[in-house]
């Protein structure tokens, strides 16, 4: 039971990481319509920042920084490249996300070397926050949970409560209309793919020490985003929400259970025949898999996803 | 997308690729001129065969490498099944047997993907080759874990029309032949009904539908007959590898695929295979000689994107229609002053990324043009630095007149036409 405790703590731990980098996709992709392929490229920029400053100054000052410095090379994305491309309608810009998806995860080793780089937990947060019977909760995992948190309940205010926020909503849905009224879109664009990105930079800052600071990081999170987008539906926050947890909760679960196929199966009265290589397939195995098998299953049963308004 | 080029200027190009592919490799009796050919051969197919679904009905694929991969399976399986009974005559038949796995995947996995276009198909497309992909080391006995399948295409006695298969030239002719078979069925496609429907479908959907089309059914036609010809490409690959990896499924070859057909550009027929052989020289070529190969690679596909969407193919007939019209003289001055900033700009960049590719590798000194340069010192980094921002600068400074001067041909161009 303590186990189960434990792996439910870490998965909502993990979730809610996930969910700071599908929320600033989500907004991207309701502003511009345009998933941003480079969003993890982002996750990984703010690790290695965070991991620069850190090397200079320490961990707090990274956490306050390097959101802010991916969030400023976001915008100028937009600003110099996306803007520009975006005549060329969405497959080009899609496509131009893409090559800078490329270009970042070769020059992130161009800079910082091809191995992993030593970005580590900051002292004051080490160690156990409270255990269960031998099994322990990391203090880092509640940080970083209370980040997390932290943010959601900032974006939400900042998106219900404020002026900029309301604009914003408003041009998610009625951008021509918003124009009309005097505010300036492409900028509003503009800072939102920044507070995207920061958003992702943020998660890069408290993921990269949780995890391993690496030139891989971001293609080893970036399908995963994706799936969650997808299956939460596109553009919906609240969807995106729901399919982090979910996804986090899957991946943590099927990792750490000890369990074949066979008796997953045999659970719910099915039995696959038993020499076979299937048979003896464990969970661990399955893990990667199963995003990926959600997301198909979820895009053929219900195509606007668990929460989605739009089909497409 | 462009209109259609006319009947003899196709015929053109088909001849000038046929001559080209034929007089290299007999000019040249070099093995690695041959493999190089082979490999963009396989690759054009491959692309052609993407662009049936990117360029001609409007679908952003991400997961073209499944039918390519499951059809270089389906081969080597298929070979090594036979083992000594492979008589030369039934290896030039294999690729056929791979067109028939990726046509099979494409019948199963279409009826998944196809149900809507855009965001909606680029994702489950991406989905569904992610799930394979992650699915096979639970496979061994079909994908065969991380060393792969190998297999070989001589076990069989015997000749065929005196060929044996065994060394490269002649695997050549065999990937030749089928590419052109490959290349002329898919541009025959282009020309029937489907094809052009799938064209309406592509521009318009919702009327499509209208007249009477059910545009699912003409996206999953055009998708089983695109994976047909990318499992011939796979088939083609294995035999000419002679082995076939879990990599030739993965997202890393569904991307090239989408690189090379785009930057060959998608609004031409020839296109892709423009983009192959570019990619595929680059490669091999640019790859040779620096391990940054990848991020000029991406720098070069993002100036493709923001600058020329339509590929290089429509830059080509872009140029050669102002050379037509005698147009291309105006224009000559403005290219020829816009060379030298954009020549220097290329050179700053490549200089500061082979420096600090140079640094990474451990190395304290590089050599440029005779000369050594000391990595730890600042005076290179600035110098290259300052050569980029100059050729940058530069460019800022002639693009304008150059700007003007090609809207100027273009509205000609276009004034002249009746």
């Amino acid at each position: 039971m303590d186990f189960v405790v434990i792996t439910l703590l870490n998965s909502v731990a993990y979730g809610l990481l996930l969910f700071m980098l599908s929320s600033g996709l989500t907004l991207i992709f309701s502003m511009m319509g345009v998933l941003n392929f480079a969003h993890a490229s982002f996750y990984m920029l703010g690790a290695y920042f965070a991991y620069q400053i850190s090397t200079w100054s320490g961990f707090w000052l990274g956490l306050l920084l390097a959101p802010l410095l991916v969030g400023g090379v976001g915008m100028l994305v937009e600003w110099h490249g996306l803007r520009h491309v975006r005549r060329f309608g969405h497959v080009a810009e899609l496509l131009f996300t893409f090559g800078l998806a490329i270009v970042f995860e070769e020059l992130v080793p161009l800079i910082w070397g091809k191995a992993s780089v030593p970005y580590a937990v900051p002292a004051q947060l080490e160690g156990a926050l409270f255990s269960l019977h031998g099994a322990a909760f990391p203090i880092y995992k509640g940080f970083m949970m209370a980040m997390s948190l932290g943010m959601l309940a900032a974006l939400y205010g900042v998106l219900t409560r404020t002026r900029i926020g309301l604009i914003i909503q408003a041009s998610l849905t009625k951008p021509d209309m918003v124009e009309a009224l005097g505010h300036n879109v492409p900028r509003i664009t503009m800072l939102l793919f920044g507070g995207g990105t920061a958003l992702a930079g943020l998660a890069g800052v408290i993921g990269g020490n949780a995890f391993v600071t690496e030139p891989s990081m971001a293609a080893s999170v970036g399908f995963i985003v994706f799936v969650i987008v997808v299956v939460g539906g596109l553009g919906s926050l609240g969807g995106a929400f729901l399919a982090s947890l979910l996804i986090g909760a899957l991946q943590t679960f099927s990792v750490t259970l000890d369990v074949t196929l066979q008796q997953v199966l045999t659970l719910i009265g099915l039995s696959l025949p038993a020499d076979t290589n299937l048979a003896r397939v464990s969970l661990v195995q399955l893990g990667p898999v199963l995003p990926y098998l959600l997301m198909v299953a979820i895009l053929i049963l219900r195509p606007r996803g668990l929460m989605g308004v739009r089909e497409s | 997308m462009t209109a259609p080029s006319s009947l003899p200027r196709q015929v053109l190009i088909w001849a000038a690729i046929f001559v080209i592919a034929c007089v290299l490799p007999s000019l040249f009796r070099s093995g690695f001129l041959v493999s190089v050919l082979s490999q963009i051969a396989i690759m054009a197919v491959f692309a052609l065969s993407y662009n049936m679904l990117l360029g001609q009905t409007g679908l952003l694929s991400f997961g073209h490498a499944v039918y390519y991969g499951l059809g270089a399976f389906a081969t080597i399986h298929l070979l090594n099944g036979l083992g000594k009974s492979a008589t030369p005559l039934l290896v030039a038949l294999l690729p056929l047997g791979g067109g028939a796995a990726g046509l099979v995947a494409g019948l199963i996995l279409g009826r998944m993907t196809t149900k809507k276009a855009g965001t909606t198909f680029a994702m489950i497309s991406l989905g569904i080759a992610e799930l394979m992909f992650a699915t096979t080391p639970i496979f061994p006995s079909v994908f065969g874990g991380d060393g792969g399948f190998a297999g070989n295409r001589m076990a069989g006695k015997g000749s065929f029309l005196g060929l044996t298969w065994g060394p490269q030239i002649e695997i050549y002719w065999l990937v030749l032949f089928w590419a052109f078979v490959s290349a002329g069925l898919m541009f025959a496609l282009t020309q029937t009904p489907l094809g052009r429907v799938a064209n309406a479908v592509r521009d318009n959907p919702e009327r499509a539908e209208f007249i009477g089309y059910d545009t699912r059914q003409v996206r999953y036609r055009m998708l089983v007959l695109s994976g047909l010809f990318a499992g011939i490409a796979g088939g083609l690959s294995a035999l000419n590898y002679e082995i076939v990896t879990v990599d030739m499924l993965n997202a890393h070859t569904s991307g090239s695929v989408l690189l090379m057909t785009y930057t060959g550009g998608i609004g031409h027929f020839f296109g892709p295979v423009l983009g192959a052989a570019m990619i595929t020289l680059m490669q091999t070529l640019v790859g040779g000689l620096t391990h940054a190969w990848l991020l000029y690679f991406g720098l070069f596909f993002l100036f493709m994107v923001a600058f020329a969407p339509g590929g290089m193919a429509s830059v080509l007939s872009r140029q050669s229609a102002l050379v037509k019209a005698g147009l291309w003289r105006c224009l000559l001055p403005h290219y020829a002053l816009a060379a030298a900033p954009a020549a220097l700009a290329c050179l700053g960049a490549v200089g500061l990324i082979e420096m600090a590719y140079a640094l990474l590798a451990g190395h304290d000194a590089a050599s440029f043009m005779g000369t050594s340069i000391r990595l730890h010192t600042l005076l290179p980094w600035l110098g290259a630095a300052s050569v980029l921002i100059g050729g940058i600068a530069g460019l800022k400074w002639v693009i304008g007149g150059m700007s003007d001067a090609w809207h100027q041909a273009l509205s000609q161009l276009q004034g002249g036409k009746p």
